[in-house]
């Protein structure tokens, strides 16, 4: 059976008169107690989405396993409950973005902005990443156990970015919070622009970006990067050196907007 | 937006169905552009040419349209003959003409005087090369040039998203290196410097046929390489001289080569295994011709890369 097509595609409007797709739940997953199986092969991305979110909030499932991603785009985004999903495969542009809580496994590869703006929870990518993993990330871990792309951690706002591979240009652009761990050698422009936060690098920087400068190592730096290996269980970590902002572009008071109207 | 991609058969895995590989990987990518699609294609090697010819524009909707198409026919035939080329054979549809032919003149002077046939654009010229281009998504095109059973060696495409100039065939790519035989170019992205290498260019002799700025790196390549450099070293170059954001995709007789700019800000996806090389601008259109777990990587600004078939 198929479960997808068994339906009768309607197709309905919205008053604008734009196509309003098909957000009906295929309500298709193997289900076992608080663990679930999906093949999503021939599903949508819109009907993949819905089918996660109604295992998750209505039927009670903490545990998913996603079959057949095939590199779509969009997938397990918005999930905001505590839960375990195993995506069985790759994942396109955008995948685990703006999630809350979950613990998400990808066996495969991802492709750009993978867990953007995550609040909390755990992303782990078992290969590459494309470029801005982790944009605006404000919490959580997200561990890449390949190379990951360009301006990884753009606008970080919280959160830890591991990566076991290389980086290229740009890592942490505009970062302003949070802390990145990158084992291998990262491209231009490292640290670009930085407000605050921190990046590890074990490898070769190839430059760094402007107002980022190296900083002073001290035992919170090794604690921190200690008890991260432990809990994801990525073995010892490798000799790092630690990049901070410069503050020299640092141009701005810290008065709040209804404190300035009193001084001036 | 644009969605590009591009694939090649390796070590002497000869002929294979590119056209239908090449449609399957250009409709998974119709949602990033679906102005327009177009492919160079290259069939194995033979002796003759065979040249890809635009008569009218697929907008033009003119009463008389049919009349001055045919006198373009008759007028190309007669100049290729004139030139002293053996015609093989003439196909097309109503709107372009691919004609094979033997020759051994000058290839220049050939497409220039089939190019002063009024309203005629040569699109491709080559031993191997063949530029489809049109309006519609890939499926369209393909089925309105037959392109389902084409056969060949390697092959690159382009979904286009218009940006900078007109939804029309002269406006699409792929884009021939005019006058450089079978070497084409897909690009993604905007160049900011297009205006500055198109004097330059112009006023070393070379001619465009669009108002697109992705013409320029077809162009750009073909003069490098007529003074002498490799494929890689003037794509190599081309990051230096080029300015913008861009990943394109560039082919010869029997290579295939990607750069990137020193950026990252166009996404490219790379698969290589040692019977083939799939790239494209999202994973999902590698998929259509590898329908299993692959292992893929985006490679890093500043990146060029050649392989040959």
């Amino acid at each position: 059976m198929d479960p997808v097509n068994a339906e009768e595609p309607t197709v309905r409007m919205d008053e604008r008169g734009l196509v309003e797709l098909d957000d009906s739940i295929p309500k298709t997953s193997k289900i076992d107690g608080e663990r679930a199986e999906l093949d999503a092969r021939e599903m949508t991305t819109r009907k993949i989405n819905a089918e996660l979110r109604w295992l998750i909030y209505e039927q009670g499932v903490r545990d998913v396993t996603v079959l057949n991603p095939s590199a779509r785009h969009s997938l397990g985004t918005a999930i905001l409950a505590r839960c375990r999903i195993r995506f069985e495969g790759s994942l396109g542009y955008f995948g685990c973005g703006l999630i809350d809580g979950p613990e998400i496994v990808i066996t495969g590869r991802v492709g750009w902005s993978v867990a953007e703006n995550m609040m909390s929870g755990v992303v782990v990518v078992e290969h590459n990443a494309g470029s801005l993993a982790g944009a605006a990330l404000r919490g959580g871990d997200l561990v890449v156990k390949g190379d990951v792309g360009a301006r990884t951690g753009i606008d970080q706002k919280g959160g830890t970015i591991i990566a076991l591979g290389n980086a290229a240009s740009m890592t942490g652009f505009m970062m302003q919070r949070g802390r990145q761990i990158i084992c291998g050698d990262v491209g231009p422009g490292l640290g670009d622009s930085m407000y605050d936060g921190t990046i590890y690098v074990g490898g070769e920087v190839a430059a760094l970006g402007i107002d980022c400068i190296e900083g002073e190592w001290d035992d919170s730096d090794t604690e921190l990067i200690e008890r991260k290996f432990a809990n994801h269980e990525l073995g010892k970590p490798p000799d790092l050196r630690k990049f901070v902002c410069g503050k020299k572009l640092y141009n701005y008071d810290s008065l709040e907007p209804s404190e300035r109207k009193l001084v001036l | 937006m644009c969605g590009i991609a591009g694939i090649i058969y390796r070590n002497g895995g000869g002929e294979r169905q590119v056209g239908r590989d090449m449609t399957a990987m250009l409709q998974a990518m119709k949602h990033r552009g679906p102005d327009s699609t177009g492919y160079a294609l290259y069939r194995g090697s033979t002796d003759g040419y065979v040249m890809h010819v635009k008569l009218s524009e697929a907008k033009d909707e003119d009463a008389e349209l049919a009349q001055r198409v045919g006198r373009q026919r008759d007028q190309i035939e007669a100049r290729i003959r004139a030139a002293g080329a053996e015609i093989e054979e003439i196909k097309g549809t109503h709107r372009t003409m691919t004609i094979t032919f033997g020759f051994d003149g000058d290839l220049k002077l050939l497409a220039d005087a089939v190019e002063r046939v009024r309203h005629t654009e040569v699109l491709s010229l080559g031993r191997s090369l063949e530029i489809v281009k049109d309006l519609g998504d890939a499926d369209t095109v393909s089925d309105e040039y037959g392109l389902g059973e084409y056969t060949g060696t390697h092959a690159i495409g382009h979904a286009r998203m218009a940006t900078e100039s007109d939804v029309d065939i002269a406006n699409a790519h792929p884009y021939w290196a005019y006058p450089f035989p079978d070497v084409a170019v897909v690009h993604n992205g905007q160049l900011t410097n297009f205006h500055d290498w198109r004097r330059r260019l112009t006023r070393s002799g070379h001619r465009f046929q669009s108002d697109c700025d992705s013409e320029i790196i077809a162009v750009y390549l073909a003069h490098q390489m007529s003074e002498g450099r490799s494929l890689e070293d003037s794509m190599r170059q081309s990051l230096e001289d080029l300015d913008g954001v861009f990943t394109y995709i560039c082919v010869t007789e029997d290579a295939l080569g990607v750069a990137k700019d020193e950026l990252g800000a166009k996404p490219l996806v790379l698969y290589e295994d040692d019977e083939l090389v799939a790239l494209a601008s999202e994973e999902i259109a590698i998929r259509q011709v590898l329908d299993r777990e692959i292992e893929t990587n985006d490679p890093y600004e500043g990146e060029v890369r050649v392989w040959t078939r």
